[in-house]
């Protein structure tokens, strides 16, 4: 059972925006860039709660999450959500999109993001950072 | 504690004890048709047989997402563990897929639902085996009703739906008449009609229309199959209205056709059906083999005189038909 792109397992991701920002441009732009990509997309859209995303990684059995972000609210909501996947024992890395001042950048990878995509990322870019991200956890040995 | 490494059996153990983590790791060996795959399916299938099954389908954007939510979130309300499996399609050319269904149901499904999105992932076949394999597992772990939403284009989409216990077509207003529903094989396979969307002008057409067909397909005796004519109901998804009575439908199908051992033999057949396909996956792949000339010897030479048109391909086919059961 091979697919198109690629003979490693399918890549799941889910996608979704916390909060109440209602922009859903860029978060479809990427839906759209991560499809073309060979990958499936567990679209969750906007005014997601962490319990929702939570909840569709457990039952979708997820490789990782992005999370379109275009407010300034992205150092606190980031950082919750990688928390309460940490709680609920999942291992998969959170992908931030969107406007984050550099400024930010530093401190936020220290709270377990794995990866920041600005706006200015092309296509491959961000196709090529899921792939990692994904690959550096599955790499990385069973944790007890 | 991670997941990775554990035998299935016991990620088995931690789907039935309630873990959803668990459930959605099974659900992605089946679906991957893993190695892990048949002791999951050795486990689920003496465990199963107890959920009811609902198909959902009907025409793209026909609202089947919103309904089911609707739907689940009655049951949940009543106290049921319902698990959603919604089938979208994989794009042909990259493999991958948006899947969008979720997204319409979880603000209004009850937390104990479990939902469950799934691309076609190119292989059609493979489908067919995965929905049945997944639908074993959630019934195995206590979910019930399942219900199975699929879009009703592709024959592999609609026979699935149609495998169900209890088949829903949804129709709308607007969306060409019903001729065209009857082209794509959907009439026949309903157990119950839901015209969704029925706040919209033209609801009451698409009822009228449905109930006219079905009065046709009894002179013509073409309802012979289930013995029973569908109900129609209406119902806006949006608002919920008609949801509880579209339930309650669902129910007077399954108390019908247990009273009338259909539900037994729906049930036998689903699972002959399995193994049927198995099969058919097994031989294809065989054939295949056959034909790029990596198992048999002389095949070549075969389809070598059927180019030079000294052997038609019925000929070649019947010549290497004999030889299958040397594969
Ligand atoms: N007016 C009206 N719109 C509805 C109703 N039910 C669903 N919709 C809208 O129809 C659109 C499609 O709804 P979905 O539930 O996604 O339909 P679907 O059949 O699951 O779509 P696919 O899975 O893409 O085939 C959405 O914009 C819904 O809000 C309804 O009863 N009335
Ligand atoms: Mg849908």
């Amino acid at each position: 059972m091979s697919d198109a792109s690629t003979s490693d397992p399918q890549i799941r991701v889910v996608l979704a925006k916390l909060g109440f920002d209602g922009h859903d441009r860029g978060i479809k732009i990427v839906a759209r860039i991560l499809r073309d990509a060979g990958m499936e997309v567990i679209f969750l859209g906007l005014r997601q709660s962490y319990k929702n995303v939570v909840n569709a990684v457990e039952q979708e059995d997820a490789d990782a999450v992005g999370l379109s972000m275009h407010n300034a609210s992205h150092m606190t909501l980031a950082p919750k959500m990688v928390d309460a996947l940490a709680e609920a024992g999942l291992e998969v890395p959170v992908i931030v999109g969107g406007i984050v001042p550099d400024e930010d950048i530093d401190p936020l990878m220290k709270t377990g993001v794995a990866a920041i995509l600005g706006p200015g990322a092309s296509a491959e870019e961000v196709a090529q950072t899921v792939r990692d991200a994904v690959a550096a956890v599955r790499g990385s040995s069973p944790q007890a | 504690m991670s997941l990775r490494g554990l035998p299935p059996a016991d990620i088995f153990d931690k789907a039935l004890g309630g873990e959803r983590r668990a459930l959605g790791r099974l659900i992605t060996f089946v679906e991957r048709d893993a190695a892990e795959a048949e002791t999951v399916a050795e486990l689920a299938h003496e465990r199963a047989g107890n959920a009811h099954v609902i198909g959902i389908t009907g025409a793209p954007g026909s609202g089947k997402s919103t309904l089911t939510g609707q739907l689940v979130k009655l049951l949940g309300e009543a106290g049921k563990r319902a698990a959603v499996l919604a089938v979208d399609p994989s794009s042909p050319l990259t493999g991958g897929a948006i899947l969008g269904d979720r997204v319409r149901m979880e603000d209004v499904a009850s937390p104990d639902t479990f939902i469950r999105s799934m691309a076609t992932r190119g292989h059609q076949g493979g489908l067919s085996l995965a929905v049945p394999g997944v639908v074993r597992l959630l019934d195995a772990t206590g979910y019930d009703p399942i219900v199975i939403e699929t879009v009703g284009v592709g024959q592999v989409e609609v026979d699935i739906a149609g495998t169900a216990d209890t088949t829903v077509v949804v129709a709308t207003p607007g969306m060409g008449d019903s001729v065209q529903a009857n082209k794509a094989g959907l009439l026949e396979l309903a157990d119950l009609f839901v015209v969704n969307k029925a706040d919209r002008p033209g609801a009451k057409d698409v009822r009228r229309d449905l109930d006219l067909m079905l009065d046709l397909s009894h002179v013509s005796g073409q309802d012979q199959r289930t013995g029973m004519r569908p109900e129609i109901i209406m119902t806006t998804a949006l608002s919920g209205e008609g949801a509880p009575e579209m339930w309650d439908a669902i129910e007077r199908h399954r108390t019908a056709i247990t009273a009338n051992g259909q539900l037994e033999a729906r049930r036998v057949n689903r699972d002959i059906d399995e193994v049927r396909n198995r099969l058919m996956a097994d031989l294809e792949s065989r054939v295949d083999l056959m034909l790029a000339g990596q198992s048999l010897a002389g095949v070549a030479e075969v389809l070598d005189a059927v180019a030079a048109r000294s052997l038609s391909p019925t000929a070649a086919a019947t010549q290497l038909a004999a030889r299958i059961k040397d594969l």
